[in-house]
């Protein structure tokens, strides 16, 4: 992948008094499919209107492409956004809008008429120049929002939470789509969600926030097979996170059992948070796990069941495909690999993420 | 029934009371007759005469010249003060708010008397402190108007036209001036209205040598009341009715849109 092309350079911002953003710092590479993942209020839009410019730091520079754009107004930044809502004009027509950059850049009469023709063509509404903003569906209005975004080319694409309006069967179909169009334009896409699947599904790179923290900074697999602390296992996806003592290498002790796992280096007896992912727990015979417990609660969820599984004082969560009825009684195993062991929150920045979890 | 009969003597009672004393104004602008107790014919001779009446033309010319002066004035400064109030912290909104109502709330004549005090500090009063003291209380009027509009718009539809590479006053002129115009219109005409109908505060901000109508007017009647007056103030009450006719007429056309 290209080089680092957006750099926002240790970035304080606070609005009346609070810290909204304390000294983040995140490099974007060009032709990167960039998230921002984090709970609502965790500085994710805050972040976009900083590099759209409609927010200055407080602290902390912003590069674009090599050069300082930390004061630059938004209209003479090389980068279009798709609002997180309502930013259509609604006084002109699906047609003027997606032509409202380009008579700007006083293009020409054809070349904008061929413009418009191609986005919508992009975002599958050939045919809609004429019709009313009103007249369209909430996530018709969010891909004419992109088309007039896309249209003027910029190199950069700041998508704030654009599919959050829409229903789940749409939201999929837009991811879908919004990859397809990354791949057509080839160029970078920074896109904020709250929603780890969406995440998951559509980034190259995804930097998981926390109010106003960077958590980590990884590819989908990283994040959600080594997430790095408890916050970011409890955010991407469903954990077990238990409190544990590490008993030596290779060997810590939960609810009161030892079990192996693959993690050196902790210190002797030190606290720490014990995660693992429902589909990494084994139910087998009583006997044959290194803990019993009865089984609470089962949902069908389609491709698993969702087990409860109550042992040793605490509710496991268990995904699996094989049915097991409540009351029975089973044995819990876990591979040592898939245990994954974390320092307990010491830092500033972790306290922010024990308050959350 | 006897309900329903009862609402309506009521409600005709009101109107009457309403209605009645500037029905009898407008009969009275046509009665060919110098008496008010008398009927002698139809005529429009107290309307020609008016217009013959150089102290009622200069009256005229001069309360246009104010009332359009001032409304254009108080539409531009009261639209660019509601968009600063509008981009205001919810504190200093609600001072400017504030600010803003006492103007509409005060008596007009401590308003105009107060003004007057001012003025004569400083300046001789004429057409300029007449001018001020309009503008003071046309203003509240044109920001009441614009500051809703202002309310519906979109933030985020500016900034996108922003981020479309408008500079902010291309941005305002095509994105937020659409929205707002209606209320910069009725924000106008209200103004229009008020500085058209005022006499207390052009009264005692006016000095010696500046007359509206309706100081004229009242000047006028002290000296004894002549029919010509009654054709003037049928004018006026005819440019009120005008002005509400077409304020209700566009609202009204925004209800069906
Ligand atoms: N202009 C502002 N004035 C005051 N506070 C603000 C302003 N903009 C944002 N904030 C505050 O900053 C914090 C972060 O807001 P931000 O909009 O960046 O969150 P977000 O991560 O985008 O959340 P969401 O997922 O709900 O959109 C919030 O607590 C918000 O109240
Ligand atoms: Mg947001």
């Amino acid at each position: 992948m290209g080089k680092d092309f957006i750099h926002l350079s240790n970035i304080s911002k606070s609005f009346d008094g609070q810290m909204i953003l304390d000294e983040l710092d995140l490099k974007i590479k060009e032709n990167e499919f960039m998230t921002l993942l984090g709970p609502s209020g965790c500085g994710k839009t805050t972040t976009l209107r900083l590099l759209g410019g409609f927010e200055t730091p407080d602290e902390g520079k912003i590069f674009f492409d090599g050069k300082d754009i930390t004061h630059l107004p938004p209209n003479e930044r090389k980068l279009n956004t798709v609002f997180q809502k309502y930013a259509l004009f609604t006084h002109m027509s699906i047609a003027e809008n997606i032509a409202f950059g380009l008579k700007i850049s006083k293009k020409s009469k054809a070349y904008i008429d061929d413009k418009i023709k191609y986005a919508l063509k992009l975002v599958n509404l050939d045919g809609y120049e004429n019709r009313s903003v009103d007249s369209l569906s909430g996530g018709q209005q969010q891909r004419i929002a992109i088309a007039r975004a896309i249209v003027n080319e910029p190199k950069v694409l700041l998508l704030d939470e654009p599919l959050g309006a829409l229903d789940l069967k749409l939201r999929q179909d837009m991811q879908y789509e919004l990859i397809r169009l990354k791949e057509e334009l080839g160029i970078t896409f920074v896109y904020v969600t709250h929603d780890q699947e969406e995440a998951l599904t559509m980034s190259d790179k995804i930097v998981v926030m926390n109010q106003g923290y960077i958590q980590q900074i990884g590819s989908p697999e990283d994040i959600y097979n080594e997430p790095i602390n408890a916050f970011v296992a409890d955010f991407i996806g469903e954990s077990n996170i238990i409190d544990g003592v590490m008993i030596e290498d290779k060997l810590v002790e939960i609810l009161g059992t030892k079990i192996p796992c693959v993690d050196i280096g902790f210190d002797k007896n030190q606290p720490v948070d014990v995660v693992i992912r429902p589909e990494d727990v084994k139910l087998v015979d009583p006997s044959a796990g290194f803990m019993e417990g009865d089984v609470v609660s089962i949902i069908f969820k389609g491709v698993h069941y969702e087990i409860e599984v109550h042992a040793n004082g605490y509710d496991w969560l268990v995904h699996t495909t094989k049915m097991h009825p409540v009351g029975s009684h089973v044995g819990i195993n876990v591979t040592p690999f898939n245990i994954q062991i974390m320092n307990k929150p010491e830092s500033s920045d972790e306290k922010a993420v024990e308050l959350d979890v | 029934m006897v309900k329903k009969i009862g609402s309506r003597i009521y409600l005709s009672i009101i109107f009457l009371f309403l209605y009645l004393p500037i029905l009898v104004l407008i009969v009275l602008s046509f009665n060919n007759s110098k008496t008010r107790v008398k009927w002698g014919g139809f005529t429009l001779k107290w309307y020609a005469s008016l217009l013959e009446n150089e102290t009622i033309i200069e009256a005229f010319v001069m309360t246009l010249q104010i009332t359009l002066t001032a409304s254009i004035l108080a539409t531009i400064i009261g639209t660019l003060a509601a968009i600063g109030i509008h981009a205001m912290k919810s504190k200093g909104k609600a001072i400017m708010l504030g600010a803003t109502n006492i103007p509409l709330l005060n008596a007009d004549i401590v308003t105009g008397i107060s003004m007057m005090l001012l003025f004569v500090r400083f300046t001789e009063l004429g057409f300029s402190t007449v001018l001020i003291a309009h503008l003071t209380f046309d203003i509240p009027y044109v920001i009441l108007n614009v500051l809703p509009k202002l309310n519906q718009t979109s933030k985020y539809a500016y900034e996108a036209a922003l981020d479309l590479g408008a500079t902010p006053l291309y941005a305002f002129y095509k994105i937020v001036w659409p929205d707002i115009r209606p209320g910069v219109f009725s924000g106008f005409l209200m103004a229009v209205t008020m500085s058209l109908d005022d006499f207390s505060i052009t009264y005692f901000t006016k000095g010696a040598g500046v007359n509206t109508l309706s100081t004229m007017i009242y000047t006028e009647l002290r000296k004894g009341i002549k029919p010509e007056m009654y054709a003037l103030s049928t004018i006026l009450f005819g440019i009120a009715l005008i002005l509400l006719l077409v304020m209700n007429y566009r609202s009204s056309k925004k209800a069906i849109n």
